[in-house]
């Protein structure tokens, strides 16, 4: 049965997956060590302000989307009952994605930056995103429309949607005007511009960090624990509900700002409406442990996958707070947000993510997993450095919107800008160490990953060899 | 929805993928397209004009660089801000920012009333070496704009590009350019940007943006003038 399916492009991602993973976990380190020590700006190539949109570019797209790509090509096929629509143009795209992560890589160093958030590349690489975006979605849709069972099961009703709105977002925001070979500007100006990226912005959060990963979730965290998911019924009322809520949110973004009100207001009622949907698979994924939370302790597979579901779920209650304007006015601009955004992108995604692999590598490979124990190191380890890297946020985001906003009794401002910077040195420090220490949990899990592939592959040389 | 309708979502994907299309389209029409076409959006100001050849290379620096991961550009309606920064910011002072950089992340103060603080030379030793100013910046050293000369064989191209989205060059503006920009360094151009954003915006100008609250969607300005309403 298993040789139905091909497994090259999920081996290959899966390589991609942890170059691109530790390569955009270094950056991180790394600007977060230059807040702290700006004599680590070594020239313009490697300066902060050209490093930190490759560190979030390679953690959404070079991480992320490997990520996703090599556990959509394993589970779609399977939940399709169908082989893979065009394994050739798998091939083809597994390098053209490659070569074009690569050369955002390059041209983010050499500052060819359109500076929108999520969407920084410059024209001819946003072509090349649209063209491996297009055959990766001719090869699910064809798996998906030559199905041989009659239901869908809801990943393949997330994939679906991740694949549609990545590509009407991706659009729509990126639409510019070249200048030269590098350099364009943006088809929308000032308030218009702001609105349109910010929709973009927090769709990324929907269609890059949310739903692949729900897919993701749904299909494997059933399989690691060997039961069934409580309710396919919730979970596709949440489907429709977050389908539909998502769009309406990006304002959130622009609390305050000349944004007109009515599109701030709609943005956080949607926002505050979100709640219920992303709840709704979280308790689906906590009913679905019904009687068998032992497995948090027997099996390790079970804690990765209801400790990132669990971020999920903080993050699904912080952010709609934050999009309230009282609270924004305060934690908006601050360390309060990239606090949360890290909750969400190493608790939830990258959690989800790698466990997944722990299920994929060893199946794909006929083997068993090299270190259970590593596979639990790694868990603490990143869970230390995540909690780490959030809290120190938190702390510091709180103390910076305060001390911007304090007065003296007569009115004017306590504290310079200059005083909140001096005061945040020692947050920044210790989340430099929470990242070292997230970062030494990810090369535990690459270790692991290839050992188990080694294992795997030498297993079956024997075999091999033993039947000539 | 009817248990035969969801049974059609469920087994034909055609069908489920036309529908998740309207759904994710729905919301994306009502608050990224239809604000294009609402009077409220962008609230014209006579005295907001287009950037200089100068201006404009400055702006593309401060876009190569990435400073607007460090610094914002939009003064809200707070009153702790306006005391900080200056006058908050409108609609219409962004008419000719494609794209508009107003950052989400304050590392780094706002600079949306940089503009005049400070004099040229200030901004040159500042950007040539932040610690020599600020004892504990962590800002980035940009010395080397100081010795780049700006290249001015795109400028042209780069305004003709910007009056296809809308800024309104003229062919003359567009001819002078490159000559404006004959023996300038990145740093004058930098500096050039530095010194007008947030000026192009009088007094006068913003009263008469308030008074005409029917289309400015702006902030009433009692928010920013009466210390107890800081946040509604
Ligand atoms: C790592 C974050 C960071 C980056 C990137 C950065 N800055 Fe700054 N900037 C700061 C900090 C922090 C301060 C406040 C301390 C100081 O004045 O040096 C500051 C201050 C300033 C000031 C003075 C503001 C005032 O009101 O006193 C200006 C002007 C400025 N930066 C311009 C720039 C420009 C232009 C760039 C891009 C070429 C840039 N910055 C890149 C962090 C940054
Ligand atoms: C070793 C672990 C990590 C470290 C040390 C780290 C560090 C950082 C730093 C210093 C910033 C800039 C914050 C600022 O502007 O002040 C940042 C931003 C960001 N990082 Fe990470 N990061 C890590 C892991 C990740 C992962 C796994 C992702 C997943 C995709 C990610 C996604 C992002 C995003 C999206 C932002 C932008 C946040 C915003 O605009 O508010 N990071 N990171
Ligand atoms: C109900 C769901 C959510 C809501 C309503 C929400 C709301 C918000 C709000 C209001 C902000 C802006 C904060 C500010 O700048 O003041 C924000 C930022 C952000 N959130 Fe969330 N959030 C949600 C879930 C998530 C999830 C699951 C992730 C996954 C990683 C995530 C990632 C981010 C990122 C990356 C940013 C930073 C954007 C930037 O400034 O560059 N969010 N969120």
């Amino acid at each position: 049965m298993e040789e139905r399916y091909d497994s090259w492009p999920v081996k290959a991602y899966t390589y991609s997956m942890i170059i691109w993973g530790l390569a955009s976990l270094l950056y991180g380190v790394v600007i977060s060590l230059q807040l702290v020590y700006p004599g680590l700006n070594f020239g313009e190539w490697f300066s902060y302000g050209r490093l930190r949109p490759i560190h979030t570019n390679g953690g959404a797209f070079g991480f992320g989307l490997s990520g996703i790509f090599a556990l959509s090509y394993y589970m779609v096929p399977r939940l399709a009952k169908a082989p893979l629509f065009l394994p050739k143009l798998a091939k083809f795209n597994f390098w053209l994605y490659n070569l074009t992560i690569a050369a955002a890589v390059i041209t983010l160093h050499l500052g060819f930056s359109t500076t929108k958030e999520y969407a920084e590349l410059e024209w001819p690489i946003d072509i090349l995103v649209v063209l491996f975006w297009v055959f990766f979605a001719v090869n699910m849709l064809g798996t998906i429309l030559t199905k041989t069972v009659s239901k869908m099961y809801v990943s393949l009703w997330y994939v679906i949607a991740t694949i549609l709105g990545v590509a009407v977002l991706y659009i729509f925001n990126n639409l510019a005007v070249p200048a030269s070979l590098f350099k364009s500007y943006s088809l929308y100006a000032g308030v218009n511009d702001a609105n349109v990226q910010w929709w973009y912005g927090h769709n990324a959060v929907a269609f890059v960090f949310t739903t692949p990963i729900l897919a993701i979730f749904f299909y494997f965290f059933p399989k690691v624990t060997n039961l069934p998911l409580f309710s396919h019924r919730l979970s596709i009322v949440a489907f429709w509900s977050l389908v539909f809520m998502y769009l309406w949110t990006g304002a959130h973004h622009l609390i305050w700002t000349p944004v007109p009100d009515w599109l701030q207001t709609v943005a956080i009622a949607f926002s505050l409406m979100l709640i219920a949907p992303s709840w709704g698979s979280v308790i689906n994924g906590y009913l679905t442990m019904g009687n068998n939370w032992e497995q948090m302790k027997t099996n390790y597979l079970a804690k990765f996958f209801i400790l990132g579901i669990t971020f999920y779920g903080l993050q699904t209650l912080q952010g709609p707070s934050q999009a309230i304007r009282s609270i924004s006015s305060l934690i908006h601009y601050t360390d309060w947000v990239p606090g949360h955004v890290h909750m969400g992108t190493m608790g939830w995604f990258a959690m989800t993510i790698m466990a997944s692999f722990y299920y994929v590598i060893p199946k794909i490979y006929k083997t068993d997993l090299y270190s259970v124990k590593l596979a639990n190191t790694h868990f603490w380890l990143v869970f230390t450095g995540q909690i780490i890297y959030s809290i120190s946020m938190w702390i510091a985001g709180i103390m910076q919107g305060a001390m911007w906003k304090a007065t003296n009794a007569d009115g004017s401002l306590k504290y310079t800008f200059q005083d909140s910077i001096t005061a945040s040195y020692i947050y920044w420090d210790i989340r430099s160490i929470g990242g070292i220490i997230f970062l030494a949990g990810a090369i535990v899990f690459a270790y692991n990953i290839f050992k188990t592939i080694q294992q795997g592959s030498q297993a079956s040389k024997v075999k091999t060899e033993g039947a000539v | 929805m009817s248990e035969n309708q969801v049974n059609v979502l469920e087994r034909k994907p055609v069908i489920l993928i036309i529908v998740t299309l309207l759904v994710i389209l729905i919301g994306s029409v009502v608050t990224a397209l239809l604000p294009f076409f609402m009077e409220g959006m962008e609230v014209k100001i006579s005295t907001v004009r287009p950037y200089t050849a100068l201006e404009l290379e400055g702006r593309d620096i401060y876009m190569r660089e990435g400073c607007n991961n460090c610094h914002t550009q939009t003064v809200r309606p707070l009153r702790d801000e306006v005391l900080r920064y200056g006058e908050f910011s409108k609609s219409g002072e962004f008419a000719y920012d494609h794209p508009f950089l107003w950052g989400s992340k304050r590392t780094g103060p706002d600079l949306a009333r940089i503009g005049g603080k400070y004099p040229d030379s200030w901004h040159v030793q500042h950007m040539t070496d932040p610690r020599s100013l600020v004892k504990e910046s962590n800002m980035p050293a940009y010395a080397f704009m100081a010795t780049t000369p700006l290249d001015p064989s795109n400028i042209k191209s780069k305004m003709g590009a910007l009056r296809t989205v809308g800024v309104p060059y003229t062919d003359e503006e567009i001819a002078a350019a490159p000559e404006l920009l004959a023996g300038k360094t990145e740093m004058d151009a930098m500096v050039a940007y530095l010194q007008v954003l947030g000026t192009m915006i009088n007094k006068a100008a913003v009263e008469t943006v308030v008074d005409s609250a029917t289309v400015s969607p702006v902030v009433p300005d009692s928010l920013v003038t009466t210390p107890e309403t800081e946040v509604k």
